[in-house]
């Protein structure tokens, strides 16, 4: 087969689904091929770019989200495409906000959207509707909290060196009293 | 500057061999009792029980196959074929905590994990022993966040401190050797564990 | 019944934990539960410019660390635009073929003796063993080698390592062979493996499967040969591809790759044998550092050096994807950059993690020796799965 044309995936979608408003994403150092997708379309978006013949994206790789804390929407979930036909990349973008973080399951159209969906629920805390079993995978069940939002702390523990525990440190011992330590070796 | 001429103590191969000490002029005859009391003075050892104790329980260290991450990797090529580890007693590494005597931490232990570890140090019999392998089980290593432990130390008490990120094979045999040596070098204590006193008049 | 296969097992290769569903010895559900070494890369990464984070990716799957850290520059060089010469490609890609080998050898070991042989795992650690002292002599660690830099590589190549290699390289074949030889005709071996664990193509593809699962399911994808990188499209190896899906076909497929890994390394050595000796980094001063004589003697090196080394280089505001075909699978890093030295976002695609999901799919109906057989030849490293 020959190579897809970035611009032809955009015209066939565009084709088959005017009403939605599709956005390429611009940008001097974007260096795969994004397209923006509203979340309400995501589903059927997904099935025709997996049913489709020409363009064939029959797996899914990767789903990852973002937190743009000080923008508005605040998240951005992107959904890595692959194409092994016509070995081809597609990344599609929701958008959604910070106070109702709600994506439709894609789980439905590619299974092994289940395992990316929980870890970005994990994570971030967006909400996959229609997910079956969303629940922590990573961290502890009892997390509270979503680590890797911007506004969560890394978590750094201040290491105790001598110059910030002061009353730790023993006091510098006699040159004079010091005698070596006899280490008795038993047996053998 | 004078030169002291050393003279090296191994003889070589160069050198000749010193001669033979002389035979001694009186020569005592063996009666049987005393070649029989050289026999069994020759197949008997004097030590201690505590000696005897430590130095069984130094050379039979059997770990807990316990490998978290990449500490665990080094973990199994000291026990590979190069850098043996069975030469120093350690021959097999037992799956289950309840037969194993030292529990070698290899690798950073997650918040996740922390109870876990725990739990399989208290199912170990005594005497146990437990190695922090690495810079992860020892101090939190790399990784200072949220996620990781700042060493196992936190969870477990730790004899033997390996640092090393992963630590060499020769690295882990040099902590397993100084918990050789300080397994020969504790006190053992016989007969039933000590009862707390009660203090007269206390509640 | 449900049984608990708990974090500390001999055979979870790490710190996995089953929950298997029982009827007997039938096993209806594998579930398995992650998180026991999540290490927080993801979020540190955050906080540590591009050159700081190499270390972390080594942790990821510890047992191919340059795979990783090729991953990773690969990645950043695409979001900032460079190349490095073709010396420096050849040398990663000795190194990564080498690495593949490796890690080959460890899955083959710890696979073998989960299953019975222990034999192998003695023979494949001491083909390791060679190439750890490569490692060692090329970057001064074992494991953890961190030696790949975005644009190039962090000291030039020893001399005396690609005598090494070469000889490695030579000797190969034979190891190969002996596993083989222990392993390919044996009945316990066929009887424990063969028809275990079966995965189709439909479903392999459907739950994102890629890497040995997805070949020895009998679809033809490898990255190096779709997606080239690296200049492996100039090399001269072969795909191997299995037929039904279990697990003995994802062996021969991996014994394969390890084979076709020797092959590229030859030529990869011969390759830097031929270009001779040269640059080690790209002379791209914005984003890579400049070499130590002009250092001392340019004036606009010396500030390129001390800016890239107090605050990191600033790479454009954007993102990009890149991934490699690692051993276990296409390892992939997404990058989001605001412009500043430390990343936006950086995440981690890991085969491990969704090749683990198939878990479930392949055991069904199975017994429980053969979940065993299944994680032995799924190929997971709990460092690449929980990050």
């Amino acid at each position: 087969m020959t190579a897809l044309a970035p611009e032809r995936v955009a015209e066939r979608l565009r084709e088959r689904f005017p009403a939605v408003a599709f956005r390429r994403q611009a940008g001097e150092a974007v260096r795969d091929f994004t397209l923006h997708v509203p979340a309400e379309s995501l589903v059927e978006v997904c099935a025709f770019l997996r049913d489709d013949p020409e363009l064939d994206f029959a797996m899914l790789s990767w789903i990852a989200g973002v937190d743009w804390l000080p923008r508005e929407p605040r998240f951005e979930v992107v959904y890595g495409l692959l194409s092994l036909s016509r070995a081809f990349r597609l990344n599609l973008k929701v958008q959604v906000g910070e106070e109702n973080p709600r994506v439709p399951t894609v789980t439905g159209v590619w299974p092994t959207a289940d395992w990316h969906e929980r870890e970005t629920w994990d994570f971030y805390g967006i909400e996959f509707t229609g997910h079956s079993d969303l629940r922590r995978i990573l961290l502890p069940e009892d997390w509270v909290g979503w680590p890797l939002r911007k506004d969560s702390p890394l978590g750094y523990e201040e290491v105790a060196f001598t110059h910030n525990t002061p009353q730790r440190v023993k006091p510098a011992p006699r040159l004079t009293k010091l005698k070596p330590r006899k280490v008795r070796y038993r047996a053998q | 500057m004078t030169e002291k001429k050393i003279e090296n103590p191994f003889r070589t191969l160069a050198q000749p061999a010193r001669e033979a000490p002389p035979a001694p002029d009186l020569v005592v005859p063996r009666t049987e009792q005393d070649a029989f009391r050289e026999e069994l003075e020759r197949g008997v050892l004097f030590t201690t029980v505590e000696s005897m104790v430590n130095w069984s329980r130094a050379n039979s260290i059997w770990p807990l196959g316990f490998g978290l991450a990449c500490c665990a990797i080094e973990m199994m090529a000291t026990l590979g074929p190069g850098y043996d580890l069975s030469r120093f007693g350690a021959e097999v590494m037992r799956p289950s905590p309840r037969q194993a005597d030292l529990m070698i931490v290899a690798g950073r232990v997650s918040l996740k994990m922390a109870p876990v570890v725990r739990l399989l140090y208290d199912q170990m019999p005594d005497p146990k022993w437990v190695i922090a392998m690495g810079a992860c089980a020892s101090c939190g290593g790399v990784f200072n966040n949220y996620a990781i432990v700042q060493g196992v130390d936190k969870i477990v008490p730790v004899d033997v401190y390996v640092p090393g990120c992963p630590p060499r094979p020769e690295a882990l045999i040099h902590g397993i050797m100084k918990l050789q040596e300080k397994i020969l070098s504790s006190r053992i204590e016989l007969g039933p564990a000590p009862r707390p006193r009660r203090k007269k008049g206390a509640a | 019944m449900t049984l608990n296969m708990g974090p500390q097992h001999p055979s979870t290769h790490g710190v996995l934990r089953v929950a298997l569903e029982l009827d007997g010895e039938t096993v209806l559900a594998a579930r398995p539960i992650m998180g026991y070494l999540h290490t927080g890369m993801e979020k540190q990464a955050e906080y540590k410019t591009y050159t700081q984070s190499i270390p972390q990716t080594d942790r990821m799957d510890y047992l191919a660390p340059m795979s990783n850290n090729l991953a990773f520059c690969l990645a950043v060089e695409k979001l900032v635009g460079i190349e490095p010469p073709p010396r420096v490609q050849a040398i990663r890609v000795l190194l990564t073929e080498l690495t593949r080998v490796a890690a080959h050898c460890v899955w083959l070991g710890t696979h073998a003796l989960d299953i019975g042989a222990m034999t192998v795992f003695f023979y494949c650690f001491r083909e390791r063993e060679k190439i750890l002292a490569m490692y060692d002599q090329v970057c001064g660690a074992r494991l953890t080698a961190s030696y790949f830099r975005v644009g190039g590589l962090a000291s030039d190549i020893p001399a005396g390592l690609l005598e090494r290699a070469r000889k490695f390289v030579d000797e190969m074949p034979a190891h190969i062979d002996e596993y083989e030889a222990l392993l390919t005709k044996n009945p316990i071996w066929l009887a424990r493996t063969k028809g275990v664990a079966p995965l189709s193509a439909r479903d392999a593809i459907a739950l994102g499967a890629t890497g040995p699962m997805l070949r020895g399911s009998g679809v033809k994808w490898d990255l190096r040969k779709a997606q080239p990188y690296s200049g492996y499209d100039t090399y001269d190896f072969e795909i191997p591809v299995g037929a039904s899906g279990d697990a003995f076909d994802r062996y021969q497929v991996r014994v394969e790759e390890m084979r076709q890994a020797t092959r590229i390394a030859d030529q990869a050595i011969r390759r830097v044998e031929e270009i001779g000796p040269g640059d080690y980094r790209l002379r791209d001063y914005k984003y890579v550092l400049p070499p130590k004589e002009e250092v001392k003697t340019s004036m606009e090196a010396l500030i390129h050096h001390f800016k890239i080394v107090a605050h990191g280089f600033f790479p454009p505001k954007g993102e990009a994807y890149h991934a490699i075909e690692a051993p276990k699978g296409e390892l992939g890093f997404y990058f989001v950059s605001d412009g500043t030295p430390r990343p936006w976002r950086m995440k981690v695609r890991s085969p491990s993690f969704v090749n683990l999901q198939s878990l479930s799919t392949m055991v069904h109906g199975r017994l429980v020796a053969d979940v065993i057989t299944a994680i032995g030849s799924l190929d997971i490293v709990l460092g690449e799965i929980d990050r």
